[in-house]
C-alpha cells in the first residue's frame, strides 16, 4: 500500500498562486464573494500563506502554501464524533460529506486550521458551472470539507491503468496542484517506496515540517529556502 | 392545613395575572430565539458572527454555561442530603429544577450550533468513543436521566398530597399528580423504601456531575491549541461550575421566596450558610484561575502567549478583567461580611458571578480561536443578531420551564420541611429534657 506525501521546495515557490486556483477548479470548492471572503469564509483547500517580517526597508516575505497536512496522526480524525473523517489505508485523509454533522470539531482541533465549514448553500456563477468537475461531489451545506490530495484523480489513475491492462505506477497519479505548479516546487510520491523522489528530499538537511513539535507526523513537508 | 401547605398550595390553586404577565413575556421572547434559529436553518450557519478560524462562539460557550449551572443543583443537594444539613430540606426542590432545566437548554445549545442537526441521529448511529463528544453524551445523558430521577423521587410524597388535598383543581391536573404518586399512601415501608432510593442517588450523582463538567472541559483540553490543551481544566471547570451553580440557586430562591411567599422557609439561615459556600467557591475559581494564568505567562511558550496577549491585553481584555471583576472582587466584598450574606447582597453577588461565569466560558472558548498556531491575521469574532437572539431565548426557555414547573408542583418538598421541622423541634425537646435532668441532678 502506498503512502501519499507531498513535498513543497519554497525555494522554487513563487507565491503566484497557481496551486490555489487549480485545486479550486479541480475540487468545485464554491465562490464565497467578496463580503464573505472578508469575513473569513472563503473555502481555499490549497492556501498560500503570507509571512512578512520586519519593517521596510528590512522586510523579507516568505510564501507558504498550504494543503492538508494529511497527518499520520491527525487530530481532525480524533476528535470527530462520527467518523465523518478518516483516514483511509493509503494514509490520505478524506471527509465523508454525507455523514458529517456540522460540529466542527475537527476544525477547532486541527493546528493547521485547513479545514473549511460550508456556511452557507455553496454558490457558483454561471460562468463556473459548466466547468464544475464531475468527479468530485458538491458539498451540502453545514458540512466541513478540506484538500484531499485529489482522491478522484488516483481512483482514475489506478480505473486508466486497469483499462490499459498494466500496472499501476505511483507516477501515474498527480494532485492538480502538482501537475499546475508554475515553479515546479511541489512533489508528489509513495513515502513507502524508498527510490522515490519524496523520500530522497526527504532526507535533505532542508526538509521540515510545519509545528513538529505537536506530534502529528504531516505528510507533507518543505524544504526550506537557501 | 397547616401554614406550610397552604402557602405552597396557593400558587397552585389560583393563578394570578401576573403570571400570565410573565409567561407572556417570556414565551415571547422564546418564541423569537426559534424564529431567529428557524432563518439559520434556512440560511445555514452563515448568519452567526462565526468564520475561519474561528469556528466555535457563544453558542459553545451558552453550553458550558448552561451545563456549569446545572451543577447548582443537584451537586448542592446531594452534598447536603449527604452531609445531613437540616437546613437544606427548603432549597432542594429549587436546586433539583435548575439542574434538569440547564441541562435541557443547554443540551439544546449543542444542537443549535450544529451544521447539520438533522444528522444528530448520526451521533447514535455511527458515534465511537475515540472522540470527546461522545463522552459529553454519555455523561450528559446519565446525569440528565439522574437528575429527573432525584427531583423525582423526593416528589412522590408531595404528588400524593396535591391528589388528596387539591381537590378544586382541573381534570388532567389531578389525573397528572394520581399518576405520578404511584399509589403513595405514605406508611412506613414506602417511607423506608422512598429514603433508600434518594440515599442512593445522592450519593451516585456526586460522580456523576464531577463526570460531567469534567468530559465538557476535555473539548477543549484534549486538543492541542494554546490555552485549552490544559490539565487543569478539569477539575477549574467543575469549581466555576458549582460557583455559577450556586449563583443561579440564590437568585432562583430569592425571586421564589418574594413571589411565592416563603419568607418563613427560605430564611436568612439559608442564604447566610449558601453565602459562605459560594464565598468559598469563588476562592476556589481564584486560585485556579491564578494557577493556570501565571503558568502560562511565566513559561511564555509563543502560541500561548499570543493568546494570553490577546485576554490580558488585547481585544478580550475587557471581558478578562470584567469577569475578574465579577468572579472574584464583588463576591469578597460582598460575601465576606455576615452583613452581606442577606437576601439583597447574595441575589447582587450571584447575577454578578452569572456575568462573570459567562464570561470566564466566552474567553475560554473564542481567544484561543482567534490565534491559530499557524500565524497569519489575528481573526475577530463578532456575534451577529441570530447568535444574540439565540441566547436570549435560550435564557428566556430556562425560566419559562422553572415558571412553569412551579405553576404545577410544589416549591417546597413539603413533607420534607416537616420532617425537618419534626427533627427540630424534637431536638429542642431533648435538649430541654436533658437540661432538667441536669438540675435534677445538680440538686440530689
Ligand atoms: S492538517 Fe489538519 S485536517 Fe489535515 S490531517 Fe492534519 S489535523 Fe487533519
Ligand atoms: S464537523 Fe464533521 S468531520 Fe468535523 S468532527 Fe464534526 S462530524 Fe466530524
Amino acid at each position: 500500500m502506498a503512502r501519499w506525501t507531498m513535498a513543497i521546495d519554497l525555494d522554487k515557490c513563487l507565491g503566484c498562486q497557481a496551486c490555489t486556483v487549480a485545486c479550486r477548479m479541480e475540487n468545485n470548492t464554491p465562490i464565497a464573494g467578496p463580503e464573505q471572503a472578508e469575513k473569513g469564509r472563503a473555502i481555499l483547500w490549497n492556501e498560500v500563506i503570507p509571512f512578512v517580517e520586519g519593517e521596510y526597508p528590512n522586510v523579507t516575505a516568505r510564501y507558504i502554501p498550504r494543503p492538508c497536512m494529511h497527518c499520520d496522526d491527525p487530530l481532525c480524525v480524533k476528535v470527530c464524533p462520527v467518523k465523518a473523517t478518516y483516514k483511509n489505508e493509503e494514509g490520505t485523509v478524506l471527509v465523508d460529506y454525507e455523514r458529517c454533522i456540522g460540529c466542527r470539531f475537527c476544525t477547532v482541533a486541527c493546528p493547521y486550521t485547513v479545514r473549511y465549514f460550508n456556511w452557507h448553500e455553496p454558490y457558483y456563477p454561471e460562468s463556473l458551472k459548466a466547468h464544475l468537475n464531475p468527479d468530485v461531489p458538491i458539498r451540502p451545506k453545514g458540512v466541513v470539507e478540506k484538500c484531499t490530495f485529489c482522491v478522484q484523480r488516483l481512483q482514475r489513475a489506478r480505473a486508466k491503468a486497469e483499462a490499459e491492462g498494466r500496472v499501476f505506477l505511483a507516477s501515474d497519479y498527480v494532485p492538480a496542484c502538482v501537475q499546475t505548479c508554475t515553479g515546479r516546487a511541489r512533489y508528489f510520491g509513495d513515502l513507502d517506496d524508498p527510490t522515490s523522489l519524496v523520500s530522497q528530499l526527504l532526507k535533505s538537511p532542508r526538509a521540515f515540517r510545519l509545528l513538529e513539535e505537536l506530534g502529528t507526523k504531516p505528510k507533507v513537508f518543505y524544504l526550506r529556502e537557501g | 392545613m397547616s401554614h406550610l401547605e397552604s402557602t405552597v398550595f396557593a400558587t397552585l390553586r389560583k393563578t394570578g395575572i401576573r403570571f400570565y404577565i410573565l409567561f407572556g413575556v417570556l414565551a415571547a421572547l422564546v418564541v423569537w430565539g426559534v424564529f431567529a434559529y428557524i432563518y439559520q436553518l434556512i440560511e445555514g450557519l452563515g448568519v452567526t458572527g462565526l468564520s475561519r478560524p474561528v469556528y466555535w462562539g457563544i453558542y459553545l460557550t451558552n453550553f458550558v454555561f448552561f451545563i456549569g449551572i446545572s451543577h447548582a443543583g443537584t451537586l448542592i443537594s446531594a452534598i447536603l442530603r449527604v452531609t445531613q444539613a437540616n437546613w437544606r430540606r427548603s432549597i432542594t426542590r429549587i436546586a433539583e429544577a435548575v439542574t434538569v432545566f440547564a441541562l435541557c437548554v443547554g443540551g439544546l445549545q449543542i444542537l443549535i450550533d450544529m451544521g447539520r442537526p438533522d444528522r444528530i441521529l448520526n451521533m447514535i448511529f455511527y458515534g465511537r468513543y475515540q472522540s470527546v463528544f461522545l463522552w459529553d453524551l454519555t455523561c450528559i445523558g446519565i446525569y440528565f436521566m439522574s437528575s429527573i430521577t432525584y427531583l423525582y423521587l423526593p416528589m412522590i410524597p408531595d404528588f400524593a398530597r396535591m391528589r388528596d388535598k387539591l381537590t378544586d383543581i382541573a381534570r388532567w391536573r389531578k389525573w397528572l399528580y394520581t399518576l405520578a404518586a404511584l399509589g403513595w399512601k405514605g406508611n412506613h415501608e414506602q417511607h423506608r423504601r422512598l429514603e433508600i432510593a434518594i440515599a442512593i442517588m445522592a450519593i451516585a450523582i456526586i460522580p456523576i456531575a464531577v463526570s460531567v463538567h469534567t468530559v465538557v472541559s476535555w473539548i477543549f483540553g484534549m486538543t492541542v491549541q494554546p490555552m485549552w490543551h490544559s490539565t487543569i481544566f478539569g477539575p477549574y471547570f467543575v469549581v466555576g461550575a458549582i460557583f455559577s451553580g450556586i449563583a443561579t440557586l440564590f437568585i432562583a430562591m430569592a425571586i421564589m421566596r418574594k413571589v411565592l411567599r416563603l419568607e418563613a422557609w427560605l430564611t436568612d439561615k439559608q442564604f447566610d450558610y449558601l453565602g459562605l459556600l459560594l464565598l468559598v467557591m469563588s476562592a476556589f475559581w481564584c486560585y485556579f484561575t491564578f494557577a493556570e494564568y501565571l503558568t502560562t505567562v511565566y513559561s511564555a511558550l509563543t502560541h500561548e502567549m499570543h493568546v494570553a496577549d490577546a485576554k490580558l491585553y488585547g481585544e478580550y481584555a475587557w471581558a478578562f478583567w470584567l469577569m475578574v471583576f465579577c468572579n472574584a472582587v464583588v463576591p469578597f466584598a460582598i460575601l465576606t461580611r455576615r452583613a452581606g450574606r442577606t437576601v439583597m447582597g447574595t441575589v447582587i453577588a450571584s447575577v454578578f458571578i452569572n456575568i462573570g461565569m459567562w464570561l470566564e466560558r466566552f474567553t475560554i472558548v473564542a481567544p484561543t480561536l482567534t490565534r491559530p498556531s499557524l500565524a497569519f491575521e489575528h481573526a475577530i469574532y463578532q456575534p451577529s443578531w441570530v447568535e444574540i437572539s439565540i441566547t436570549v431565548g435560550s435564557l428566556a426557555l430556562f425560566a419559562l420551564l422553572f415558571v412553569i414547573f412551579f405553576k404545577l408542583f410544589p416549591s417546597l418538598a413539603i413533607w420534607e420541611v416537616e420532617e425537618g421541622i419534626e427533627i427540630e423541634e424534637r431536638n429542642r425537646i431533648n435538649k430541654q429534657l436533658s437540661l432538667e435532668d441536669l438540675r435534677a441532678m445538680e440538686k440530689a
